[in-house]
């Protein structure tokens, strides 16, 4: 009976396995393994800059990076599971407070800017600047309902239906917009098309004249042909959205720095010493490359120095902050 | 009144047809699509590259011996545990309140949202018997999902099987375990096999339960090789590898910024389909031959 052998295979093969799982187990790590995991908004600058790392070492450190988001990346960092944590936003309170718990102090290291680029349609002809004012106007949570044309923003502004388009309400994203608009994180309305994919807000921002919407700045930087940028006026003149604005501090509120959390425990082990070090040296080249936003020299050569002298702890303080200069959160007294 | 009937019987078979084809035209529509924008990314190069910030230099190489790996796992778990437990239910256990209980949960748990494996799987693996983020684990944890769907069909395959083939065996003084060995799981190969590859198809195609877990997604090395140049030659640690599977590279592509990977994604779908097509097309051809030899 060849099929009851068949069966007998499988049942074997069952039982191999079962008796070879104590094997790996016993077998530890496998020492030259950095694992990143976190913000998917900061994953492809890791991604670039893992690259590039494993090629310059020839295979011989493995790097892994995963996309968790910010917060499924700092769980993972403050349990220990993980080297270095990718980050769209500081710390807060009770992953400082879980962090404190298990005994591990992190250096706080931003690499890149990313601007909030709010984007209209390429047919709109009336739109060329906002203030914030405006756009809290339209996307605080009395909104709802309420401010639905264009005319109830400014007076000039067609009579038509206002289209709007935003991120998911779990990413980062949508918690930064919301407070440095609005004033508080997460405090928007509801009636808008969110999506968790940007390239989906791309598609309907282009396609609808009437449309207005908020995206990473990589996103509108690689389509730019398909969106137009709002310049933004937030305390003086309005600002476009580029790299020189961002760099100069006047695209305000919505240029936002992005960080790594890198473990001090982890640091200790030279390969892991070794990618911080080529991330805060070789990876302003890889991030232009990938359309994010390089911080000034000076502001990596002071990352480089904290990370040397053993600077531990956050800026912040646990609170989510708008509009801070880098250079400022690196000269504050860091806490834990 | 005759005409009535006809007229029904008429629009019956209009409707059914219109159904055939919207489901058969959105699939050849997906199906199109796809092929037009990947078919001719994927090459070797592709096959055989890792992931890269380059849409032309990245490849799909871990996630392709990510998902094959769980696979193999998941079936050398996940079907002999499901088949034996099946033949228990059927041919072993008592009708009691239990069994009905236990029926009633295996056939629900096929309708669980496959994230709430994930979620016990996190627990369950990752924490408590800290197998980690490995392919052990994605493995264990998509052998659970299809554990359900793997019993309910064993069980309906052996239930089509006459109630004389068993009695013919016992008169003639087999075993329990001789009946069930010699004719009842032969016999219902063919619609187990079915079963089994209906519920793997569902499984290489998972994503959140792989998520949960914590699989990668940028992972530029392969897991150590099962054979080794040192004694025993056999080595287990792959299983503790860290991975990534196909469709979560797809959806890394997806929601890059930029159109520059989006051809990259449909060849992985492309990929995937394949992948899935082939198992779906071997099984057929294991069936029909395994049909064939059944003769009652």
């Amino acid at each position: 009976m060849p099929t009851v052998r068949f069966a007998r295979c499988l049942i074997l093969a069952g039982l191999v396995v079962i008796l070879g799982l104590p094997i790996p187990l016993i077998q530890a790590a496998r020492p030259d393994l950095i694992k990143i995991d976190g913000s998917s908004t900061v994953y492809p600058l890791t991604e670039a800059v893992a690259e590039e790392f494993q090629k310059a070492n020839r295979g011989k450190i493995r790097v892994t990076v995963g996309i968790a988001g910010s917060g499924g990346g700092f769980k993972k960092f403050c349990r220990g599971e993980i080297d270095i944590a990718d980050a769209s936003r500081p710390i807060l309170k009770e992953e400082m407070a879980l962090c404190q718990k298990n005994g591990i102090n992190y250096y706080e290291l931003p690499i890149a800017f990313d601007a909030l680029t709010v984007a209209v349609s390429p047919k709109n002809t009336w739109v060329t600047s906002m203030t914030v004012e405006e756009l809290k106007k339209i996307w605080e949570p009395a909104a709802q309902g309420k401010i639905t044309k264009w005319n109830q923003i400014r007076s000039d502004w067609p009579d038509a239906q206002l289209a709007l388009f935003g991120a998911g309400a779990d990413s980062g994203t949508f918690d930064y917009f919301t407070d440095a608009v609005v004033g508080k994180p997460k405090s928007s309305r509801g009636d808008f098309t969110a999506s968790e994919d940007d390239n989906v807000l791309v598609q309907g921002i282009e396609k609808n004249k009437n449309a207005l919407g908020y995206l990473p700045f990589a996103y509108y930087a690689a389509q730019m042909k398909k969106l137009k940028a709002v310049a933004i006026a937030g305390k003086g003149e309005p600002v476009l959205p580029s790299a020189e604005n961002v760099l100069k501090g006047t695209y305000q509120p919505l240029a936002r720095p992005l960080f790594i959390y890198v473990s001090e425990q982890a640091a200790k082990r030279p390969e892991v010493n070794d990618f911080v070090e080529y991330y805060l040296t070789e990876g302003p080249k890889l991030i232009a490359e990938v359309r994010y936003i390089p911080l000034a020299d000076k502001a990596y050569g002071m990352a480089r120095e904290r990370f040397k002298k053993g600077v531990v702890g956050t800026g912040f303080g646990g609170e989510p902050e708008v509009g801070l200069p880098v250079e400022e959160i690196m000269t504050r007294p860091p806490k834990q | 009144m005759l005409r009535r009937r006809k007229l029904m019987e008429a629009m019956f078979k209009a409707v059914g047809l219109c159904s055939l084809a919207l489901a058969v035209g959105t699939l050849g529509l997906l199906f199109g699509a796809l092929v037009v924008e990947g078919l001719e990314r994927i090459d070797w190069q592709f096959l055989t590259s890792f992931p890269s910030r380059h849409a032309a230099q990245a490849g799909i190489l871990p996630a392709l011996v990510g998902s094959t790996l769980i696979m193999l796992v998941t079936s050398v778990v996940g079907i002999p545990l499901g088949v034996a437990a099946a033949i228990y239910l059927e041919e072993y256990a008592r009708r009691t309140w239990v069994t009905e209980l236990i029926e009633v949960t295996v056939t629900n748990l096929a309708g669980v949202p496959s994230i709430i494996f994930g979620l016990l799987a996190l627990g369950l693996f990752v924490y408590i018997v800290g197998l980690g983020a490995s392919i052990l684990t994605a493995g264990l944890t998509l052998a659970l999902l299809i554990l359900p769907v793997v019993i309910v069909t064993t069980r309906e395959a052996i239930r089509a099987i006459p109630v004389q083939i068993r009695e013919a065996a016992y008169a003639l003084g087999a075993t329990k375990w001789q009946t069930v060995s010699h004719h009842v799981v032969p016999y219902s190969a063919a619609g187990i096999l079915t079963g089994v590859i209906l519920a793997l198809s569902r499984a290489i195609g998972e994503t959140a339960p792989i998520v949960t877990i914590g699989a990668l997604t940028f992972i530029a090395f392969l897991p150590p090789a099962p054979v080794t140049a040192q004694p025993p030659y056999i080595s287990f640690e792959w299983l503790m590898s860290p991975f990534t599977v196909m469709p979560i590279q797809m959806f890394a592509w997806v929601s890059r910024p930029g159109e520059d990977f989006a051809s990259n994604a449909a060849a992985a779908g492309l990929l995937l389909v394949v992948m899935t097509l082939v198992m779906n097309g071997l099984a057929i051809y294991v069936r029909y031959r395994m049909r064939k030899r059944v003769a009652w």
